[in-house]
């Protein structure tokens, strides 16, 4: 066994490899990402981008259903894009092992919501197992193979953003190949209402086996220590209670769902009051309250709002005050996240912006739209909503609407509500920005780059002729670094009497083909400015203001001439010979 | 030992994530437990970023909490102030002597001039370092990081073997000598300014 230094996601595929893991697919999502890129790079996993994680969910059913361990991957929002497949999988149940890894993001680092996924579990029926720290997230996982495979049934891993991105010790060991029966073609297993009814209590059955096996799951660990002192607790969590109340007895889980009823009451029937530490809404609270257990606490004292944090646990357990920071004494400017230098979104959004438009956006980096300078994006929810948020607002009465989305969510979200809104006749204009890549996460493939997860090169849709396919009449292509033509392909789309896609085509700055390429960069010729700062509202970070004079710095400017393009004075010049 | 808790802070693009490895992979080969975890927002750059790496023992929250970290590396001056409060009274800031101005918003107040003044008269050890100057004139901007780096391995206890293997081991060939030498002058500007006072 070697010693590594890895990171939640790191240790979760490495466990999954070890377990024999054979196929692989998800959907990028932070805090998730991490888990497919890894498992891609072992010879053994064959592993792909899906177009989305419903397709990837599916796909991983087949592989189980065929014979192969099997595990799928995505962050909480991409679950409730799957809960299709979710919810049927388990009166089936699986053939070889199936693991869903599902990252919830509790303080909403990078998503639109905050959910607490152990829910699905539940209303599911699947057991749910969730890690404490890196070292635990690898082993875990084999259990999980384990016991998808014992009883027959998809298996849900949860992580968090804190476990997924924070580095620890782990060891690696070797892999176990798994061997599984081929496929059974039982059609009673699979199809039909009629056929279904049957395996309904048999799915009840199979919950009550997993609630007995829950009793004595080593996954779920008692510590004793201060007989006045009980807390349940579970995942990270676990670690802020041992941080701050180290000698408590503590009774930590690591199967959420179903949970140790009996294990539990005896637990609580020791002390005079137990205090649940979780994060996010109170499940585990509320299932022991299910068992008829009435000595427990657990919300009255931790926000369902957020992080926790060992300073909040302190705070909850011990009414230890949290300290502020120094924003009241000293002038702490925000520093918000901003599109970077010679991002092609800028062209689009300052166009927006002067058009005044109701804008519908969607989920990636162009999300930033919404921000400072151009403020020109007026609706952001989940993966593909823009297109349909359009179309009602068209139903609505609104008459300028334009919808925006990248090039990945397009294909995995985005298409059906532009199918719906060409066959419908409604006449919205849709922007597609195409970046060629899938930005936000850390530019993963697509079905649109051409390249596989693995490198491999791939076909490529070709987007003028699937939208020629579905019908729409009017497509136009432009480099979104030409602001003259972007508006002037906007403006276009927007007079158009039915649905219109303008694709606003160009590669991200940060991926390394465009990193590596020649690049020219400008500066403002201070003779010639006249003060008036219109470069600034470009929003550029390259673009500082120095000496009374706005500056930009050579190293960061990425040459897109965007500013130059709205300087009235003609003050911003390409630097010659660089 | 007890634990240490480092805190690591600074802009998107920095290098806050790559000195923290950096840490954390020291103090795993001088034999303590180890544990790090960053912070960042939805984009890849521009944003403030930070990090904790925590060492000793037995480490159990990824995270240190307020008020209680040993020492902190600032590799941008509001950043220094932003997250200043997780200093533990009297803990030592290594500050890089810099400023990346946030992008520019309407009505938005002057960036602070008064960072190192403003930290020396909450009490902490505040150390300034002229990190990025100290990385241009070893011709990258980019390595003030592990200029940083250098300075703080003068306070911890992990030896120098370590230190150099672990450079060695991470950082890519092509860049190895550019943080070999950013590494050193930022120890040699500490042992300076140690002499000084």
């Amino acid at each position: 066994m070697v010693k590594t230094l890895m990171s939640g996601n790191d240790a979760v595929a490495q466990g999954a490899w070890e377990a024999g893991v054979a196929f692989a697919a998800g959907y990028p999502g932070t805090p998730s990402t991490e888990v497919l890129e890894r498992l891609a790079e072992y010879a053994e996993v064959d592993a792909h981008w899906s177009t989305n994680e419903k397709v990837a969910f599916e796909e991983g059913m087949g592989a189980a259903l065929g014979g192969l361990r099997t595990m799928v991957t995505m962050k909480h929002v991409g679950l409730n894009v799957a809960a299709d497949p979710f919810m049927v999988f388990p009166y089936a149940g699986t053939n070889a092992g199936f693991v869903v890894l599902v990252a919830d993001d509790p303080g909403m680092y990078s998503s639109q919501n905050e959910q607490d996924s152990r829910y699905f579990a539940k209303i599911a029926k699947v057991p749910l197992l969730e890690p404490t720290d890196t070292a635990e997230a690898r082993e875990l996982v084999g259990t999980a193979y384990e016991i998808s495979e014992r009883f027959k049934t998809p298996v849900m891993f949860r992580t968090t953003t804190r476990l997924a991105h924070t580095r620890g010790i782990a060891e690696r060991g070797e892999r176990t190949e798994a061997q599984n029966e081929p496929f059974s073609r039982k059609v009673s297993q699979y199809a039909i209402p009629a056929y279904a009814r049957f395996r309904r209590p048999e799915l009840e059955e199979k919950l009550n086996q997993l609630r007995e096996f829950a009793e004595t799951f080593q996954g779920n660990v008692l510590e004793e220590g201060d007989p006045r002192i009980g807390i349940v607790t579970h995942g990270i969590p676990y670690q802020y209670v041992r941080e701050v109340c180290p000698d408590a007895t503590v009774f930590r889980l690591g199967m959420l769902y179903p949970l140790p009823e009996r294990k539990l009451r005896e637990f609580c029937e020791r002390f005079d009051r137990v205090i649940v530490v979780e994060e996010s809404e109170g499940f585990i609270e509320q299932e022991m309250a299910s068992f008829g257990i009435t000595n427990v606490i657990g919300k009255e004292l931790f926000t369902n709002i957020g992080e926790l944090s060992a300073d909040l646990v302190a705070a909850g357990l011990n009414g230890t005050p949290v300290p502020s920071d120094f924003t009241g004494e000293a002038a702490i400017l925000p520093r918000p996240p901003v599109l970077c230098a010679g991002c092609a979104h800028r062209g689009v959004f300052g166009t927006l912006q002067k058009l005044g438009v109701l804008v519908a956006g969607d989920i990636g980096c162009y999300t930033l739209g919404c921000l400072p300078p151009y403020e020109a994006i007026h609706t952001t929810f989940c993966m593909g909503a823009s297109i349909g948020n359009a179309t009602g607002f068209h139903k609505a009465g609104e008459k300028k609407v334009v919808a925006v989305i990248g090039d990945s969510t397009f294909l995995h979200g985005g298409f059906p509500g532009l199918l719906s809104a060409v066959y419908n006749k409604v006449p919205t204009t849709t922007i597609l920005l195409d970046n060629g890549t899938t930005g936000m996460t850390g530019h993963q493939e697509h079905p649109g780059t051409g390249h596989t997860v693995e490198g491999e090169p791939a076909p490529a849709v070709d987007y003028e002729a699937l939208l020629k396919a579905i019908g729409v009449e009017h497509v136009k292509v432009v480099d979104p670094w030409d602001l003259e033509a972007t508006e002037n392909a906007i403006v276009a789309g927007l007079e158009h009497p039915g649905p219109a896609v303008i694709i606003a085509r160009r590669h991200c700055r940060l991926l390394p083909a465009e990193k590596a390429g020649e690049r020219e960069t400008f500066h403002v010729e201070v003779d010639e400015c006249i003060h008036c700062e219109l470069c600034f509202e470009s929003g550029c970070p390259a673009l500082v203001w120095e000496d009374d004079y706005p500056h930009i710095r050579e190293w960061e400017c990425a040459g897109c001439s965007m500013c130059a393009q709205m300087c009235p004075v003609e003050a911003i010049v390409r630097t010659e010979g660089h | 030992m007890p634990t240490t808790s480092v805190l690591i802070a600074g802009v998107g693009g920095q290098g806050v994530v790559l000195v923290s490895e950096l840490l954390a992979l020291a103090a795993m080969a001088a034999g303590e437990d180890v544990k790090q975890g960053e912070f960042h927002g939805v984009a890849q750059r521009g944003g403030a970023v930070f990090s904790h790496v925590r060492f000793g023992d037995k480490v159990h929250s990824p995270m240190a909490q307020l008020a209680t970290v040993d020492y902190f590396l600032a590799l941008e001056k509001l950043e220094a102030l932003r997250y200043a409060h997780y200093l533990k009274p009297g803990g030592a800031v290594i500050i890089n002597e810099h400023t990346v101005e946030p992008v520019r918003l309407a009505d938005q107040r002057p960036y602070p001039d008064d960072a190192i003044e403003f930290l020396v008269g909450k009490g902490f050890d505040v150390v300034p370092v002229a990190a990025t100057e100290l990385a241009i004139e070893l011709g990258n901007h980019r390595a003030a990081n592990v200029v940083l780096l250098g300075a703080l391995a003068e306070k911890l206890e992990i030896p120098n073997e370590i230190w150099e293997q672990t450079i060695n081991q991470r950082i890519p060939e092509r860049f190895l000598s550019l943080n070999q030498a950013a590494f050193a002058a930022g120890s040699a500007a500490l042992q300076r300014g140690v002499a000084a006072t």
